[in-house]
């Protein structure tokens, strides 16, 4: 995303222009897009004017148009972001109040606005919205790290992106593939058939192109991640070579293909897969390979029941008036879900904190995408979390309302 | 005129027709066609747009209608009517009748405005100059231009038929096409037989008659061409007629010209259409001519030869006649159809049409549906070809629903009446490679369950591929994969029996990945064989590895007794030590496990030599122990009882092709309940029906199957998509719930928390999460110790709730496995 416009006041209202550039731009949008903000953006809208005569006709007509955004709504599948609210400039088209879904695109700018209102009703850019917006604009252009997974075993397999922010899950491929059986060839036919299933769908949604002609603009190919328990992932991968013998445009991709083991065909295991050597080196220090790493930290911590980690929103809340999630040691992990959170009371409750661990207690605080699988891990925890840097007496919570 | 009527006409009853009639008409023709003149002449000028006719075309429209006046009168305004349109129009086409190419346009004009009454072709200015040979002379074969093409296809063959065929149905005289169908008939059956005159035939139509000179009627028409100058569809008709009769018995040379090309075709459908083009081009010709003098005939004979060229050349390829014939077909290949009816002589002619896109349809048909092609354009052929088609889309599009008999059988009774053997599932498990696979290939090989011949073809194999000791293994491990890697991937079931038990062996891996396989193979199990590698180190690494998640696992699936077998004693001597080392150690671990002491029994044994398997050691370093071999000691379990009279449940564990016969097989354990064949079942999560075909128990056809056997059901109405493994098969009438959310009671293996994990039931595996820990419980007495902690550690019970990403067949209740990350977190009960 790149930053065009930034009048960001020192109360904290003001307003941004963004240029989103890849299809993961739109999930930051996404985050820094709450309800109750004035975004501003071109917009394509059916106007149906009624002559005097009683006759209709519709037309469609290009502005740009200023909404109060009510509601969100975020594809991650195709990376779509549709925020629908209330027009407030007034149009020849449109009048003040009429609602409005505006569909951001790719390179075309929008313009953010947030106030800061007099009674609480807005909370403006906040420190947590302004940390959102520096990881969103990238600087150094090294954004692009990305990484094919496909986690499969026998008749699953679970294509995904890996991307700095997201993990999307592409397409799940899924298939009956018969058993081994007293004298019967069927697995192996069925085995090969479902190989070839997932690699046609793989390159798909690759988009990569076989032909042995593109193999000449020398273009980079993402690291493809082959995980499975077993011989499945190897398997593929010696099916891949086979069909790179007969389709050549297939030996562009060889080279980026890495076989690593996971426990199971399902996405869960793909922290696993994050985790393996193999794949450490290939991907050096990209986000969410941190992101993973501190939350088996934060398990391993638990596990060891060294009473050194918590998770839970009031429990994380008492550790840190403890003073437990400070200098030292002291992580505060909280996954972005808890941000985008409708209700502005609860949003401030937990900038607030952030704020607090950050500044007074001098704590780290690691926000995790919940698009990712580490942030799912997370979100089943509560989606807050800390390490703590002394052990801290478990109080009794009996609390019934945080389930 | 109408087709019907053509269709009516009963060729077998048409005499041979000739057109001597015409030379000399009799007295009483004479004075009737003077008093119909009069009256069509009258009525046509009483008609509202009064018509004005000639005496001369009244007369021959009349002797066209055999002296139906209404018909005649009908035509003729019609075709008045037609002509005032005409000239209107291009009053300059109608006028110079010499322009050959209007020819062909105008008749497209009557096809295409084509009236009832004015369907005849009028065929009005066809030249002197027009031939066929003429026409195409600079086009390449096969290539002609396509706006000639376009000429040529509107040529339209019916309506003249029709006009031949104007007389109506009841009376008057037959039509010219019916005659000539009926001659050709007569040549073809090469019989002379004179048929009965009917009344209606006004000519007596005899051999004797027809054999005057052939050049009768031409002349004959021309005469009368002279007398009328509108009509001239007359002479086309009868100068075809004239053409057709020398054909038969006495050909004269010009005739048998223009059939030569055609007469050599093998087919006798050939001549007839292909004649059509010769025989009107030289009646154009003739038409031309205003002289009528018998002389002239030679010249028409001549003229006749040029287009027979023609013929000939097209008639020398098979494809000539496509371009021909089909040209006067296609302009209506519907009607046509509907106009020729039965009758053969459109079955040949039509035959003979190939290339209309129509038939190539019916052909394909026909071909399909196995039928001749010759009767590709019989209206009943098509009309059939079309049923057997809109058969074949149903056949297609709807299912066919199998329907099985049932026997109504009373599955309990005849279970409790069939005196089998007990019958007995044991699986095998252990750590990887601690010789599990061929331990129960060696009890197979021994028990005779495999023959000699396979395991010495297995033994060659093996060595081959340098694995000579996978030799009993492989009787097991039937994958390609697992031969050529050595691993069990798969359970391996298979059967043998001693004198009093059938035993099913479950083969499971052993190799942390495929746990889940084991997980699947256990839950069929009635007890359990620990195969334990005794071998230094070995052992010591199983017991961390999947001995101990293995023992864990099938206790935990609620396996009761367990046979330890210590494999590889030859590898350590048949060391007492370290049997009784390994004795001890295990037997900690399994009564810490849940398993009674007296539930648990072991047996020094080596699975490559078969000691101690299915005889004793004759090693005398072995001569120590004295206890039960494996055998023995197997035939010792008592027979598990089953939910007989459960509602049903059945867990797919592989969904499979049976072969030809039954396409889609599924096999299993009965897990409670009864079923035979016939019924109806209910497969869930899918809620798809299906109907038990057939039922094999442990490989052997039945009528019924109850729970604790092993069967393959053979299933018939329903899709293979609906079938995976891992769904539960159960009746309609008590199904299975599917639910998304559990709380369970379960025994923690490892750190427990809100956490990712695989639900494993059987053959089932979904991912989920446990959502929240409820609370931990007292081991004993089941008593919450603490409220919703925040971890539960490794060895403690804890109730769950675990959330599933999608909906799964489960009911309390049912044992279920919880592994995260590749190991088994935890295993308990569903509530």
């Amino acid at each position: 995303m790149r930053l065009i416009k930034n009048k960001i006041e020192q109360n904290g209202s003001g307003m941004v222009t963004l240029c989103p550039e890849e299809p993961e731009d739109m999930w930051h949008a996404y985050n820094l897009v709450r309800p109750g903000d004035v975004l501003r953006a071109s917009a394509i809208r059916r106007v149906t004017t009624t002559q005097d005569t009683g006759s209709t006709s519709s037309a469609r007509v290009h502005l740009t148009l200023e909404i109060r955004v009510k509601n969100l709504d975020f594809d991650p599948q195709s990376s779509q972001l549709h925020v629908s609210g209330q027009i407030m400039n007034e149009t020849a088209h449109t009048k003040i109040g009429q609602f409005h879904t505006l569909d951001l695109e790719l390179n075309r700018n929008f313009t953010l606005e947030k106030v800061v209102g007099a009674n609480g009703e807005g909370v403006g850019w906040d420190s947590i919205a302004v940390e959102m917006l520096k990881d969103a604009v990238d600087e150094g252009g090294k954004r692009r790290a990305e990484a094919v997974a496909v986690v499969m075993q026998e008749g699953l397999a679970h294509i995904c992106f890996i991307g700095q922010f997201q993990t999307i899950l592409k397409q799940k491929v899924e298939m009956s593939v018969p058993r081994k059986r007293q004298g019967g060839g069927d697995h192996d036919k069925g085995m090969i058939k479902f190989y070839r299933v997932t690699l046609d769908t793989l390159l798909r949604q690759m988009e990569f192109n076989t032909s042995i002609t593109s193999g000449s603009n020398n273009e980079s190919v993402r690291p493809v991640l082959l995980a499975s328990p077993g011989f499945v992932a190897a398997g593929f991968q010696k099916y891949i070579q086979a069909e790179a013998t007969s389709t050549p445009g297939l030996k562009r991709l060889l080279p980026s293909v890495v076989v690593v083991h996971s426990a199971s065909g399902y996405l869960n295991s793909l922290s696993e897969v994050l985790q393996s050597p193999a794949v450490k080196n290939l991907l050096s220090d990209t986000k969410y390979a941190r992101e993973t790493k501190l939350m088996d930290d934060f398990l391993d911590q638990l596990r060891k029941e060294t009473n050194k980690a918590t998770y839970g929103p009031r429990e994380v809340e008492s550790a840190v008036d403890q003073g437990a999630v400070g200098r030292g040691g002291g992580i505060l992990i909280m996954s972005n879900r808890l941000f985008r959170s409708q209700d502005i009371t609860e949003r401030k409750r937990w900038v607030s904190l952030v704020d607090r661990v950050r500044h007074v207690e001098g704590g780290e605080v690691r926000i995790l995408s919940s698009d990712h699988e580490s942030g799912k891990r997370l979100d089943g925890l509560g989606g807050i979390a800390a390490l703590l840097t002394f052990p801290i007496v478990e109080e009794d919570l009996d609390s019934e309302d945080e389930a | 005129m109408s087709r019907h009527r053509v269709k009516a006409v009963g060729y077998d009853d048409d005499e041979y027709y000739d057109d001597d009639g015409y030379d000399s008409p009799d007295p009483e023709e004479q004075e009737l066609l003077q008093r119909t003149t009069a009256e069509v002449l009258q009525k046509l000028g009483a008609g509202l747009p009064s018509v004005t006719v000639t005496k001369d075309e009244v007369q021959e429209t009349l002797y066209y209608y055999y002296y139906d006046v209404e018909k005649s009168v009908n035509y003729l305004k019609g075709k008045k009517e037609k002509e005032l349109k005409k000239q209107q129009a291009s009053a300059a086409a109608q006028k110079l009748k010499s322009q050959s190419f209007a020819f062909a346009h105008q008749r497209l004009d009557y096809v295409l405005t084509g009236q009832p009454g004015s369907e005849f072709p009028t065929p009005s200015p066809p030249s002197a100059h027009f031939s066929a040979a003429d026409f195409f002379r600079d086009c390449p074969w096969l290539h002609v231009p396509s706006h000639r093409k376009a000429d040529i296809l509107v040529e339209p063959l019916y309506p003249r038929l029709g006009l031949l065929g104007g007389a109506p149905e009841g009376g008057g005289k037959p039509s010219k096409l019916a005659m000539l169908a009926a001659a050709r008939k007569k040549k073809e059956a090469q019989s002379a037989t004179s048929p009965p005159e009917t009344a209606s035939t006004k000519q007596p139509g005899s051999e004797g008659v027809l054999s005057p000179d052939p050049r009768a009627a031409p002349l004959s028409l021309s005469e009368r061409l002279a007398k009328s100058k509108a009509t001239k569809s007359s002479e086309l008709s009868s100068g075809l007629a004239g053409l057709r009769r020398p054909s038969k018995p006495s050909p004269s040379a010009s005739t048998s010209h223009a059939n030569k090309p055609c007469s050599s075709e093998p087919r006798d459908a050939v001549p007839e259409p292909s004649k059509s083009v010769p025989a009107q081009v030289p009646t154009m010709e003739q038409r031309s001519e205003t002289s009528k003098s018998p002389e002239l005939q030679p010249r028409v004979s001549s003229l006749r030869t040029e287009p027979s060229e023609f013929a000939r050349v097209i008639g020398g390829t098979s494809a000539g006649q496509t371009l021909t014939q089909p040209s006067q077909l296609q302009p209506s290949d519907l009607d046509v159809l509907k106009i020729y009816g039965l009758d053969r002589f459109a079955e040949q002619f039509f035959d003979f049409a190939g290339p209309s896109p129509d038939d190539v349809v019916l052909n394909a048909q026909n071909t399909a549906k196995g039928l001749k092609s010759k009767s590709a354009a019989s209206k009943s052929g098509d009309k059939k070809a079309q049923d057997d088609m809109a058969n074949g889309m149903n056949d297609l599009s709807v299912q066919e629903k199998v329907t099985v008999k049932s026997k109504n059988l009373n599955v309990l009774d005849e279970y409790n009446k069939s005196k089998r053997k007990k019958s007995a599932n044991f699986v095998v498990i252990g750590h990887v490679d601690a010789g599990k696979s061929t331990l129960m290939g060696r009890l197979l090989a021994d028990q005779g369950a495999i023959d000699q011949r396979t395991l010495d073809k297995y033994r060659k194999e093996a060595e081959k591929i340098g694995k000579g000791s996978f030799a009993l293994a492989w009787v097991l491990d039937q994958g390609s994969e697992e031969r050529a890697r050595g691993v069990t991937i798969d359970i391996a079931t298979n059967k043998f029996e001693t004198d009093n038990t059938a035993f099913t062996i479950v083969d499971s891996p052993g190799h942390r990945d495929f746990v889940p396989n084991m997980i699947a193979g256990a839950s069929q199990a009635d007890f359990a064989v620990l195969v334990i590698d005794s071998s230094v180190g070995k052992f010591e690494s199983g017991l961390k590895g999947q001995t101990k998640e293995h023992a864990l696992l099938v206790r935990s699936m609620g396996v009761q007794k367990i046979i330890v077998a210590v494999n590889k004693m030859d590898a350590v001597q048949w060391d007492k030590g370290r049997f009784e080392e390994i004795e001890q150690q295990i037997s900690a671990f399994l009564t810490t496990a849940g398993f009674q002491e007296k539930n648990i029994s072991f047996i020094p044994c080596s699975g490559v030599l078969g000691d101690n398997i299915t005889r004793r050691s004759e090693d005398a370093k072995a001569s120590w122990f004295a206890g039960r071999t494996l055998i023995e000691e197997l035939e010792t379990s008592e027979p598990c009882t089953h939910a007989l009279d459960k509602p049903l449940r059945m867990t797919i564990g592989d969904v499979f092709r049976g072969g030809v016969q039954n396409p889609i097989s599924i096999s299993g354990r009965l897990d409670a309940g009864s079923l035979q064949i016939g019924d109806q079942v209910l497969t869930m999560p899918s809620g798809e029906t299906a109907l038990i075909r057939s039922i094999e128990v442990d490989s052997e056809p039945s009528d019924w199957a109850v729970a604790g056997q092993n069967v393959v059901l053979n299933l018939a109405n329903i899709d293979p998509v609906h079938l995976r493994s891992g769904d539960v098969v159960c009746r309609s009438s008590s199904p299975i719930p599917t639910i998304t959310t559990f709380t369970a009671k379960v025994l923690a293996f490892e750190h427990l928390m809100p956490m990712m994990v695989d639900v494993h039931r059987g053959r089932l595996h979904v991912p989920g999460r446990i959502a929240k820990l409820v609370a931990s419980l007292d081991k004993a007495s089941g008593a919450p110790i603490k409220k919703r902690p925040k971890i539960v550690s490794p060895g403690t019970v804890a109730r769950i709730g675990v959330e599933m990403d999608q909906a799964v067949p489960l009911e309390a209740p049912t044992r279920i496995v919880l592994r995260s990350g590749g190991t088994t977190v935890a295993a308990g009960l569903l509530e």
